[in-house]
């Protein structure tokens, strides 16, 4: 009874008109002006995510009462043509050591512009996860709450 | 999307998981679900009911049997909000690279 139910990975392609680098910095040490500040494990309100940027580094959110929240790690760190990051998050916002799901995100200089593909995989883990999702209370910036901002953006 | 909360939330009650497994090498129907469950069969029809409302098996008729399978975009349902997260996520970011590419060049010239 191996069977398992497999998610396929969910996959996205952006071209962005700027150069690889621009594109990867913006993406990694530049995190904290696009990720949506909405989407947030803390209680407090979310200054910035942060990516360490190093293999084995930290991804955390720092917020603006200084206290900081795990999100995942750095797996790999080849700028400025690849990262892969650890995300530690359940559906509901809450960081489960033990969840390991892959975001790979890789940039490919094409003319002066920059494809991005970015895949997030592993997903059946966080299936696997729903004992203990269910077990953790939903914040006000968890999963329902993101549900709430997606419908919100979705009628504009 | 409402329906992602309800995935995890149909799937934590232990008997609901073992309904919710007897279904993952085919269809099934409710007497042979219910085999060696040790709850009732109106119970079994009950956690299969709820299974179903969270998208996660679908039924049809046989005669007067009823067969249930897993439907796969169940759990699908956490899938298609990450997919929508990225997608909302990648376009602001998209769109900082662009405005800060095109100050970077602003401040060259």
């Amino acid at each position: 009874m191996s069977t398992q139910i497999r998610p396929a990975p969910v996959r996205k392609s952006i071209f962005v008109n700027a150069p690889q680098h621009h594109a990867f910095e913006v993406f990694t040490a530049g995190i904290g002006r696009w990720w949506p500040k909405t989407h947030k494990i803390g209680p407090a309100d979310l200054d910035r995510p942060i990516i360490e940027p190093r293999e084995g580094g930290r991804w955390y959110e720092l917020d603006v009462d200084g206290s900081e929240c795990e999100i995942g790690k750095v797996a790999v760190w080849d700028p400025p043509a690849r990262v892969v990051l650890i995300w530690q998050l359940t559906p509901e916002f809450t960081y489960d050591p033990s969840l390991i799901t892959e975001v790979e995100v890789q940039f490919t200089a094409e003319g002066e512009g920059t494809r991005v593909d970015l895949e997030h995989r592993d997903l059946e883990q966080m299936g696997e996860k729903a004992d203990a999702m269910r077990e953790t209370v939903s914040g006000p910036g968890g999963w329902p709450a993101l549900l709430q901002l997606f419908a919100d953006e979705a009628k504009i | 999307m409402a329906n992602a909360e309800r995935v995890f939330s149909a799937l934590h009650d232990p008997t609901r998981r073992a309904v919710f497994e007897r279904l993952r090498d085919g269809p099934r129907p409710v007497s042979e679900i219910a085999r060696g469950l040790p709850v009732s069969r109106p119970a079994v029809s009950q956690h299969l009911k709820v299974l179903k409302e969270a998208g996660l098996v679908d039924d049809r008729s046989e005669g007067t049997r009823r067969i249930y399978q897993i439907d796969p975009k169940g759990l699908g349902a956490m899938r298609a909000w990450l997919d929508q997260f990225w997608t909302a996520a990648l376009d602001a970011f998209a769109a900082e690279v662009e405005r800060s590419a095109k100050n970077e060049k602003k401040e060259k010239e």
